[in-house]
């Protein structure tokens, strides 16, 4: 982003929608927010925006060929970078809820659906 | 027996749990997954107005199926059969038909989604077309990605998250065709046309696929403008309908607002004693307001069983108005505070609901925001919900 320009953002913090304008002449001039927390995310949005990475897993002897996993928040230009590295990654159950299974620059990687070995679980 | 409860997503399992909280025997029957369909949405966005976290859908279904442990039947219910003490479900399961009988019965079937031809696709019948919900299970079930050149149809949620997951995965979403002259989805999930630079084809349609054996190219219009767009696969996600078929046969009148049954503020349907929750009561976009239907209905059973039957009285009848598409339940008790869930059929920028008890100022509204509010009406005559610009 350039030092000059202005962000324009739907604010997705709660309902109300606000539309809100981040410029970031030098200083940062927001307008538009209705309350705090809209102002800090699109703060955020508009220099360093983050994502929970969502993907799957290859499992090899699972009751599926893969399994769910998140990551904690990634800055968004990482995000291509973190889904090639997982797509060598391959696990073995049993693999539970909240476990972390792979760790790429720091972030971690969790699993979200249970998998005992060789059992259909759900 | 006291309930059975027909569908284990998270509005049956969530009514399921409920029940048993409340003393009653229940049994929850299940053809696919528990879960519903919240193992294939492999996305954060569930439970934030339940648990305060942002799960994602297999992790909700873990926590729900964690927290029910009664009785499940695996098995498709065929039949149901209805009278006043005594409703009979006939279930097809591995080792052949079982009858349950309970005097209860929660609907929770969930919904289905339209296809290609029911918006009016013509052309070619080939492989690589698929609804959202297909290509979502092929990937994050199975890990199979349904094509490299994709245009999706609708930009609801649904077709938004997949335009995420398929451009993650290496395939290039060619554009995102949306009919209406505004998008669909929620705010959280057009940041992802912005993401990835997805072109997101506003009053355009997708009328004709021409392919031999594998879709190569789809045709575009807007007004007298057309285009051919080249693709390997078509992904259709023009919206869910409940699934009824059941409550239909069994005799229950069906809103033509919602495409799910008429119900009370106990979501009674038209047959006493049966209930209604989750997406084949009405479509719902949060799984927070499917799993509170559940719950909802889950104490309407209760009741029904200590009271032997939910009261008659003289029910006010709800009239959506201006830029209300529906609204549930559509009978409410006089004097008694119940939620409702109201669907605005139009995107308003500062809207101010009027409902019988006062107004509420909205801001910004969608037709893809379903909103939640408390009514209480007096006795006599009608509940007007409308909404002003
Ligand atoms: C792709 C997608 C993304 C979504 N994303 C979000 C999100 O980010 N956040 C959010 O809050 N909500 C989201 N939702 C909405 C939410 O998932 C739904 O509101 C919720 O799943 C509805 O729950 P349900 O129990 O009514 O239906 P379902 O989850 O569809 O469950 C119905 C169950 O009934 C079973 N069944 C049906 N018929 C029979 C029968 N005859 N016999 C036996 N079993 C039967 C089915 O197998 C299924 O398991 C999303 C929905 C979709 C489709
Ligand atoms: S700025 Fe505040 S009030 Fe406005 S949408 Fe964001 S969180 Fe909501």
């Amino acid at each position: 982003m350039s030092p000059t320009s202005k962000f324009r953002v739907n604010c997705i913090v709660c309902p109300m929608s606000c539309y809100v304008e981040v410029e970031l002449d030098g200083e940062i001039r927001v307008t538009g927010y209705r309350c705090p927390r809209g102002k800090e995310w699109a703060v955020q949005e508009a220099l360093s925006p983050k994502r929970v990475v969502v993907t799957v897993l290859k499992v090899k002897g699972g009751d599926l060929p893969v399994v769910s996993v998140k990551t904690d928040p990634v800055p968004r230009d990482k995000v291509r970078e973190v889904i090639r590295e997982l797509s060598k990654v391959e696990l073995v159950p049993p693999l539970r809820v909240g476990q972390v299974v792979a760790e790429v620059d720091g972030v971690k990687v969790y699993v979200t659906r249970e998998v005992r070995g060789g059992q259909q679980t759900f | 027996m006291d309930v059975v409860v027909i569908g284990g997503g998270p509005a049956g399992l969530s009514a399921a749990i409920r029940a048993q909280e409340l003393g009653l025997k229940v049994v929850v029957v299940e053809e696919g997954r528990l879960g519903g369909i919240l193992p294939q949405c492999i996305h954060t966005g569930f439970g934030l107005l339940t648990y305060g976290e942002d799960l994602t859908g297999p992790e909700l279904a873990h926590r729900l199926i964690n927290s029910y442990q009664g009785e499940v039947l695996r098995g498709h219910a065929a039949g149901l059969e209805y009278s006043y003490h005594r409703k009979r479900v006939r279930v097809i399961t591995e080792g052949g038909t079982v009858t349950l009988e309970a005097p209860t019965v929660i609907y929770a079937a969930g919904a289905r989604e339209r296809h290609a031809h029911e918006i009016g696709i013509v052309g070619d019948r080939v492989a690589g077309i698929y609804t959202a919900g297909e290509a979502q299970a092929l990937m994050d079930l199975y890990g199979v990605l349904p094509g490299r050149e994709v245009v999706i149809v609708g930009s609801g949620d649904v077709g938004l998250i997949m335009a995420r997951r398929l451009s993650l995965e290496g395939a290039k979403v060619k554009a995102v065709v949306e009919m209406l002259p505004y998008p669909g989805g929620l705010a959280r999930n057009l940041m992802i046309l912005r993401d990835f630079n997805i072109p997101l084809l506003l009053n355009h349609r997708v009328v004709e696929v021409r392919g031999r054996g594998r879709v190569e190219r789809v045709k575009v219009v807007s007004g007298s403008k057309e285009e051919w767009i080249k693709c390997d696969t078509l992904l259709v996600s023009a919206g869910l309908v409940p699934r009824v078929k059941l409550l239909r046969r069994a005799g229950a009148i069906i809103d033509e607002r919602t495409s799910g049954p008429l119900v009370n503020d106990r979501l009674e349907t038209s047959l006493p004693g049966i209930f209604a929750a989750g997406n084949s009561l009405v479509i719902n976009d949060l799984v927070d307001y499917a799993m509170e239907q559940g719950r909802i209905a889950a104490e309407g059973a209760e009741e029904f069983i200590r009271e032997g039957g939910i009261p008659s009285q003289d029910w006010v009848k709800v009239i959506p108005g201006d830029n209300v598409r529906s609204v549930v339940p559509q009978l409410i008790s006089p004097g008694r505070e119940v939620i409702a869930y109201v669907r605005p059929s139009k995107p308003l920028n500062d809207a101010t609901l009027t409902l019988p008890n006062g107004r509420v100022r909205l801001g910004v509204i969608k037709p893809s925001e379903m909103l939640r509010v408390r009514v209480k009406a007096e006795e006599g005559g009608v509940a007007h919900v409308e909404i002003q610009g």
